[in-house]
């Protein structure tokens, strides 16, 4: 009789999506916290999982979970300052598209998780919804609003590259991506 | 812009390097190993006999397998029998990879670690718990073997208990061969079972 998989294989089959999800909703550095809080309680709780459980879905609520301590235990740490400190110092992890990790940064705390979970963690919005709370159609509300805020942020930051990368040569055209 | 391509670039913007998730792995399972949810860590060497799959409890080492057994079915069948709660945790196998690797250097005779003995019972461990009487480089036969944990007349038994050890090499059935001189069966083939005995008559 086969059981449940050696635990090494739900990390190598999902370690990169938590990871993802972790940098879309946290800063580098908690980011890796909140990925190592999520495998060791996952680890504790493995054999106590369902047989057929959906791992994904599992970890990503763990993931939430964390997330959520992370961001609260930082704001109790948070001692209020007149100016924004650098936000280079606590912004998501630099890819390729660092306007759109700032986008994301920026939105707010429902629309971020509803397109972490969707968009990078795959998961229904009837699984987003289980774990951020709401509905459904509320999860998929959020996500689309997010959606619509990184649109209006991303394409203006794609156009001001743009605009800066135009050295005399007007076509420079406005697709997405080319604005490294 | 469509929303498949705002998705594709979602992912791009917070990639999945592979040295941040390695980096991660290694603090995964130290922290694993401090909270004592490390059930069965595992690492694989390589040797004259192949690649080996070492696996260890907090008890000690408790399988050593060959890569004619599939290192994957042998990982599933500790998680069945053992727990689920497996991980890649090279720092627990530091020392049985150590001695192993002294070993096949044939700077080593016999091996010092504590063994865990969980995955044979019975007869069939009484003959393994006597295989390391058999010195290096001294070869028995099953009958005698079959004697040595007690029971002369069972040579059948005797010998599928060497042939079903969860620790060859370590517990060294590769000694114990037929009295009309036939090597008998092994876990790694024929081939790595005299592997070892030319290794350790010419060491």
């Amino acid at each position: 009789m086969t059981g449940k998989q050696p635990f090494e294989a739900v990390v190598e089959r999902h370690g990169a999506t938590v990871l993802r999800v972790c940098r879309a909703l946290l800063s580098p550095a908690d980011a890796d916290d909140a990925w190592s809080e999520t495998f060791v309680s996952a680890l504790k709780a493995y054999p106590d999982l369902p047989a057929d459980a959906n791992v994904e879905a599992w970890l990503v609520t763990i993931a939430h979970r964390k997330a959520v301590d992370v961001t609260r235990a930082a704001a109790r740490r948070a001692v209020p300052v007149a100016e924004p400190p650098d936000a280079a110092a606590d912004a998501p992890v630099r890819g390729l598209d660092g306007d759109l990790a700032d986008a994301v940064a920026g939105l707010p705390a429902k629309q971020r998780q509803a397109i972490a979970y969707h968009y990078l963690a795959g998961l229904p919005y009837a699984d987003v919804a289980a774990i951020v709370g709401g509905s459904a159609d509320a999860a998929r509300r959020a996500a689309a609003d997010g959606i619509a805020a990184l649109r209006r942020a991303y394409q203006g930051a794609a156009a001001r590259n743009d605009s800066r990368n135009d050295s005399g040569n007007d076509s420079g055209g406005d697709t997405p991506g080319e604005h490294r | 812009m469509n929303t498949d391509d705002l998705a594709r670039d979602l992912m791009r913007a917070f990639p999945d390097r592979a040295g941040d998730l390695t980096r991660l792995h290694h603090r995964l399972a130290a922290a694993a190993e401090r909270d004592g949810v490390l059930d069965v860590a595992y690492r694989a060497i390589d040797s004259p006999v192949g690649p080996l799959l070492l696996a260890a409890t907090e008890a000690g080492l408790v399988r050593v397998a060959f890569a004619s057994e599939d290192h994957d079915a042998v990982l599933q069948s500790l998680a069945d029998r053992i727990s689920p709660r497996v991980l890649r945790a090279p720092g627990r196998l530091e020392a049985p990879a150590r001695e192993l690797g002294e070993y096949f250097d044939g700077q080593r005779r016999d091996f010092d670690l504590p063994l865990d003995w969980r995955l044979s019972a019975g007869f069939r461990r009484a003959v393994l718990n006597r295989l390391p009487d058999i010195g290096y480089g001294h070869t028995a036969s099953y009958a005698a073997v079959a004697q040595l944990a007690g029971n002369p007349k069972a040579v059948r038994a005797a010998a599928s208990a060497c042939a079903s050890n969860p620790l060859p090499v370590v517990v060294p059935c590769h000694r114990v061969i037929y009295s009309d001189g036939r090597i008998g069966r092994y876990r790694g083939g024929p081939d790595a079972k005299r592997t070892l005995l030319t290794l350790e008559s010419a060491a």
